[in-house]
Order: structure tokens, then sequence, then C-alpha cells
């Protein structure tokens, strides 16, 4: 007790800073960059046995692999799980602007999926294909508004807890495609491609122009730019952002709040819907609750690290893309042989201090003895 | 050339072969060979870890490379895998799971040049693709083999007064009500009546091919219905540890399960698919086609009986394997003998099965001849899906 009396100085002073020269906060970055590495190679040393540097490589081979046939092959499949990741990055992005906590996409891109799926195969074989592929394209995007706005009405009328409620609809959604999944596999194990086979082969499919990747990325590239145009050209945009900052000074401005958020939710759920055509009709050719994949959460880490800027988002995506495939290659090669879960672990550390270096830009951090008692916000750790 | 066509004729004709589409395709020099492996879970999977091994102890063999790629699911990550495989330059491409095969056609359909062969699927025959080839084995000719040491066990309890005839009454775990797993059991207990004809049998399925608890769940009703001896189908240690823990015999499936269950395990029977694996390769090497469908036998070693455990096997049983084993390989045994068995108190004359499956469920086949039911000859994959007499399905 007697020590707390005394006067006593904490190890470390951690206090706001100025705002920092881009180069200092790049160096920042790259040093927690760095700094993970460092750690995911000593705990792969430590752990696993195994030689880092061959982790180091297979990861990198993920994505960009040697060979030049293997390099357009891993190459396109890596922008096109960029492009969706991408897709549902921006759709949680106005609302995040406004403060609106949209952890729902998972669902919302399903229940797009479901749409999709449910024209491709109710029309397959009684309609023309354009006709199928409008008929998806409207539904899903129906479905995702629908799924979006539900929360934002109950939000904007009753105050509901938005985080809670669209984390809620994402558990209906999945049980919802189980459903129709059990129905539609009939008694097989599982439901395999939709349409995959004559004599309704490729029907309700999306087109393919040039590979087979390409359409999901064109869309994922006009969407990003129509998004920038959106959140700072536009009226919209600004709207979001004023609510963002305080919703009393919106009101005061004359912003019908409750209509921005429903509006904004509407846009939202529209973008993962298109996202579940695009997964379902453009790519995948296939349902089940998993399809989604988490990107739907993962999503909400890029928008937060892209600090909800669409241009920044194609970094993250990209960066977490491309971890996400050396994780997949770790787990499973041969010759490293070891389970996704720890590359998973891996992925996680480097998230993490991304993430942390972000605090490091934002305060500065002072051991002992280093001239205490600085101006601006003294914190004790 | 015509002593190598009469020779793929009648190797296709041996093996049950309804067709061989594929073209004749120019060799490929064994260094240049890869094959890559898709399986749907790892080696922590009994089902995944028999292909596994196989892919390894083939490719091994014939010193050929080889990629592996686990914990692949039945979904578009199965197709992204394949590609992917094609990439890194394999020529052979196999994937382990039912689930696999559309998208296992689809890649198939997209890379022409690349050898695409997928354990138990159904549709190689009717997709008409000449790179896409479905395998299986004969393995209900194993499971009779494990019924007749299961018949003979329970002849043994019926001699020492443990159970009378009409109490001998077996259990059975089975995953999905599947004509894979319909035939599994069909034919271990026409194995075990063919020696102990008094045997009836209770099927319980737990809707999952691996989920320990429900297995052991299973394993005990039917232990606490009467039954006095019990195999399962099904891929976790479920069943097996439920009935070490009973004192109840056990016939196992895909392994041996002697060293945890030292006590109550009788004979497991498994595929080998270290012959098809062989196979696919020497194909490619050689230039020749790979067959639409294969069905491994017990000729061709793909299917297997472990080794007997004598403490809870009945006296005998070595040696009663090994006559049936020469008589299933010599014909003179048939596992679905029309005269075998009764559907509604009636012999069947007559049967359609779903043999080409066009995804619309409806049997086309007729699958009846010369007496016999004739399982995996039209294609790979079994397809008896018939309830029989003295087998009874428990409700959920």
């Amino acid at each position: 007790m007697k020590t707390s009396e005394r006067k006593h100085e904490p190890l470390l002073h951690i206090a706001a800073r100025e705002p920092l020269p881009w180069h200092w906060n790049l160096l920042i970055r790259a040093a927690g960059i760095l700094a993970a590495l460092l750690l995911c190679a000593l705990l792969t040393w430590v752990i696993t046995e195994k030689n880092p540097i061959e982790f180091a490589v297979t990861v990198w081979h993920a994505s960009f692999p040697a060979n030049p046939a293997q390099f357009r092959i891993s190459f396109w499949s890596m922008l096109h799980d960029l492009a969706i990741l991408l897709m549902l990055s921006l759709a949680v992005t106005p609302a995040f602007r406004m403060r609106f906590w949209n952890i729902g996409a998972e669902g919302q891109t399903l229940v797009g999926c479901l749409l999709t799926a449910i024209c491709m195969r109710s029309m397959a074989g009684n309609a023309p294909n354009w006709l199928i592929i409008l008929c998806s394209t409207l539904g899903a995007i129906a479905a995702g508004a629908v799924w979006g706005v539900i929360p934002a009405v109950f939000k904007a009328r009753f105050g509901t807890n938005e985080t809670l409620f669209t984390l809620m609809m994402n558990y209906i959604a999945a049980r919802l495609v189980a459903y129709f999944w059990v129905i539609w596999k009939g008694p097989r194990s599982a439901l395999g491609m939709i349409n995959g086979s004559e004599p309704v082969y490729q029907v309700g499919w999306l087109p393919q122009i040039g590979n087979e990747y390409l359409l999901n990325i064109l869309i994922a590239a006009v969407c990003a730019l129509l998004m920038c145009v959106y959140l700072y050209q536009s009226k919209h945009g600004f709207e979001l952002s004023v609510v963002g900052e305080s919703q009393k000074t919106a009101s005061y401005l004359g912003i019908r709040v409750g209509w921005v958020t429903v509006r904004t939710m509407l846009l939202s759920g529209a973008i993962c819907g298109l996202t579940g055509l695009m997964i379902t009709a453009g790519h995948d050719h296939t349902i089940d609750e998993g399809i989604v994949r988490g990107r739907g959460f993962t999503a909400v880490m890029v928008s937060w690290l892209a600090k909800f800027n669409p241009l920044y988002m194609i970094l993250a995506s990209f960066l977490i893309v491309f971890l996400q495939h050396g994780a997949k290659d770790i787990a499973s090669s041969n010759t490293i042989n070891i389970n996704e879960s720890f590359s998973e672990i891996l992925i996680g550390i480097i998230l993490f201090s991304i993430i942390g270096t972000e605090f490091f830009i934002r305060y500065r951090v002072r051991f002992r003895h280093h001239g205490a008692a600085q101006k601006g916000g003294l914190t004790h750790v | 050339m015509k002593k190598l066509v009469a020779l793929l004729l009648t190797l296709a004709l041996c093996l049950g072969c309804s067709a061989a589409f594929a073209l004749e395709g120019q060799p490929v020099a064994q260094e240049n060979v890869k094959v890559g492996f898709i399986f749907l879970h790892d080696e922590n999977s009994t089902y995944d870890l028999n292909f596994i091994n196989a892919a390894k102890e083939a490719c091994e063999a014939l010193g050929v490379a080889y990629v592996l790629k686990t914990n692949i699911p039945e979904g578009a990550e199965c197709y992204e895998t394949a590609v992917k495989l094609v990439g890194e330059g394999c020529n052979i491409i196999f994937a382990d799971s039912f689930g696999h095969e559309d998208f296992m056609i689809e890649a198939a359909r997209n890379y022409p040049e690349v050898e695409f062969c997928h354990a138990t699927g159904t549709r190689a025959h009717t997709t008409g693709l000449a790179n896409y080839h479905n395998a299986f084995a004969s393995i209900y000719e194993g499971r009779f083999l494990a019924g007749v040491a299961a018949g003979l066990k329970l002849n043994k309890m019926i001699e020492d007064g443990t159970i009378t005839a009409e109490t001998a009454k077996i259990g059975y775990v089975g995953a999905f009500p599947y004509a894979e797993v319909k035939s599994g059991y069909t034919s271990f207990f026409l194995g075990a009546r063919s020696v102990c004809p008094s045997a009836t049998m209770e099927v319980t399925f737990t809707n999952s091919w691996y989920d320990e608890a429900m297995e052991k769940e299973g394993a005990n009703a039917l232990i606490s219905n009467g039954c006095v001896l019990i195999s399962q189908h099904a891929d976790s240690m479920g069943a097996p540890s439920a009935c070490e823990d009973a004192g109840i015999p056990n016939v196992s499936y895909n392994g041996s399960t002697v060293e945890a269950c030292p006590y109550t395990f009788i004979v497991s029977s498994r595929i080998n698919w270290v012959p098809y694996m062989k196979h696919m390769i020497e194909c490619v090497i050689n230039g020749q086609a790979i067959e639409a469908d294969w069905t491994g036998t017990i000729e061709t070693g793909s299917v297997e009986l472990s080794e007997i455990n004598e403490i809870a096997a009945a006296p005998g049983t070595v040696e009663k394997i090994e006559e049936v084993k020469a008589a299933l390989i010599a014909g003179t045994v048939k596992v679905f003998d029309t005269a075998a068995f009764t559907v509604n108190g009636e012999t069947l004359t007559s049967y359609l099965a779903d043999v080409d499956d066009m995804l619309d469920f409806v049997p086309e086949t007729e699958v009846i001849t010369d007496g016999f039911f004739a399982e995996s000859f039209f294609r790979s994959a079994p397809y008896f899906d018939i309830n029989i007499d003295g087998i009874t399905i428990l409700g959920n």
C-alpha cells in the first residue's frame, strides 16, 4: 500500500502524437510487417521445426508461381478472389462510414447466391439464357438488399443494435440455404454443380469473357470506381460522412438519419447480393451454406484496414488474399505437410501486427527517464 | 498392335467395364509424369489415409512425381485445386470423394489434355469425356468374406450356448442410406448368413460419414436391442470402441482396429487403391487409354482383408475364408446370388438400377443377369440399393 502512495513514475508513457509525415507512416508500417514476419518465422521454426524460408517461398509461389503456365492460372485465380473480397469490402463500407456496423455481409451475399441458384435451377430449360441471367441478377440484388434493409429499418425505427441484428441475419440466411441444399441434393452426399451437365450444361452461368475469371474481376473494378465516386463526389457520400461524425449535426443540417440508414443498407445489401450472383452464377456454379467462405467477415477487416477508402481496399484485399492463398498452399503441400490451422495462426499474427502498427502511428511511446510529463494526453500502462 | 488391343479388350471385360471411351494418347516419359491428388480430408480420416498411403506407394513404386492436396471440400475449391494442379504440370489428377465429381468433370472438360480419375464417382460412362474416368472396387466381395467370419463367430456363440440360433442378430452402423452403404451391409449380411442361416440384422444410419459420438451411440443402441455382433460403414472409431467397451465382437472397415479393440476385433475389409493408381499411371506412361470405369477385384489386389484376430474370431475362420475367397475368384460363389435372398418373400428375377446417373434418380438398367445381381459391372460404383428380407432398418 505504501509504495502506491510514493511518487511513482510508470515504465511507459503513451501520448497522442502530431500527424507524422507519410514516409514515417510507411516506415512504421513496414517495421510492423517485418516484425510480424520474424515472429512468424520464429514460431514456424520453434513449433513445427520446419524451415521458415520454405514457408515464405511457398506463400509467394501460391500467388506468383515461377513457371509461366502455373503463373497464369494462379495469378488469375488470385485476382478473382481479390475481386470477390473487394466487392464485399465495398459493400460494407458505406454503412461503416456512417458508423453503422453491418457484419451481415456474409448472409446478404448468401441470399444473393440462393436467389441466383433458385433462378438457375427453376428456369433452366424453360427460358432463354439471357432471361435467366437477368432474373438471377435482379433477384440476387433484391434479396441482398432486403436482407440488409431489415436490420436498418429496425435500427431507424426502434434503435435496435445493428451489430447483433445483422449477425443474426447471417445465421438465418445460412439455415435457409442449408434447407434448400438438402432438398436439392436429394439422396446424394453433396449438391455438386448447378446446371453442370447436359442437357442444361452452363445454363444460367454468367458468360465468359477471355477467361473464366475476367468478367467478375471487371465487375469488381467498375464497382470500386463507382464507389469512389459515390463516397467522395456525391451528396449521399457527404451525408454518410456527416452522419458518421455526429448524428446530431446531421439532423441539424436537415439530413434524415433514419432514411440515410435505410438507403445505405439497401445499397450495401444490393452489392452483397450482386456478389452472390458473381459467386454462384459467375464462378462456383454451386451453393452451400459455407459458399461465401467467411469473406463477408474478412471484408469488415479489409474495410477497416483501408480506412474505408475503396482504393486502399484493393491493397488490403490483395494482402489478405495473398496470405490466404499462401496459407492454403502450405496446408495442402506435401513437403511441408502441416494443417491449415497453423497457417491461419500466421495470418492472424500478420494482420494483428498491421492493425497494431496503427497504434504507433497515432501515439508515441516513451520509456521512463526520457523526459516524462509531456504535454498531451498522458496515460499509465 | 492386335495383341495389345486384344489384351486391352480382355482386361476391360475382366474388370467389368462397360466402356472404354478414351482415345489412345501419346506415351509420356516416366520422368515427365506428375500426378496430382485431391483428398477430402487429411491423414486423420481413415478413409483419406487409405488413399494417401496408396498414392504415395503407387507413385514411389513407379518413380513418378506427385503432389498431394488435402482438405479439399466438395465444392468450387475442388475445381480450383484441379486447375491449380494442371498449372503445376500434372498429367493425371485424382480425387477421392464422391462429391468432387461434378467439379472434376468440369475441370476435365476445360483441360482435355490432362487425365482426370475419380474414385467412387458414377458419371464417367455417361459424360462421354475421353479424359474422365471412374474407379471403384468390388468391395462387396470383401464385405462378404468379412461376413463369413462374422457368421462363423455367431455359430461359435450358438455352439457355446451364449446365444441361441434365434437370437443370432447382427447390428450394423451405416453412414447414409446410399447404394454404397446398402451394397456393403447386404453383402456382409449375405456372407454371415451363408454360414449361419438363422442370422438376422438390424441397421441404423448416422447420416454422416464421420461422427464418432453418433456412431458410438448407434452401436450401443443396437447392442441394447439384443445385437450380439456389430459391424459398421462409417469412418470413426465410435462403433469399434463401443463394442470393445461392451465386449461385443466387431467386424471393422477401412483397416484393422485390433490395436484399440484387442478382444473384440475379428477382421476388417478394405479397398487397396494401389493397383488402380499404378494402372492409371502406367496407362499414361504407355500412352494407353484409361477405362471409363475400372472395378478392382480380389484378384487385382484391390479388395483386401486384414489379419484375422485369433482372440475374437471363431476357430477355423482363416481356412474358411480362404475357401470362400477361392470360390469367389473362381466364380462358383456369387455374392448377390438371387437364390440367396428374397425381397418381400419373393425371389428377385428382374431389377432396374440407376446405373446411368443423369441426376434424375430414375433407374433404367436391368442388373439381374444369369441368376445374380451384377454389382459394379455396368459401372464401377455400387448400385445395389435393395432392402432384402432378414435386414431390418431401424427408424430414427
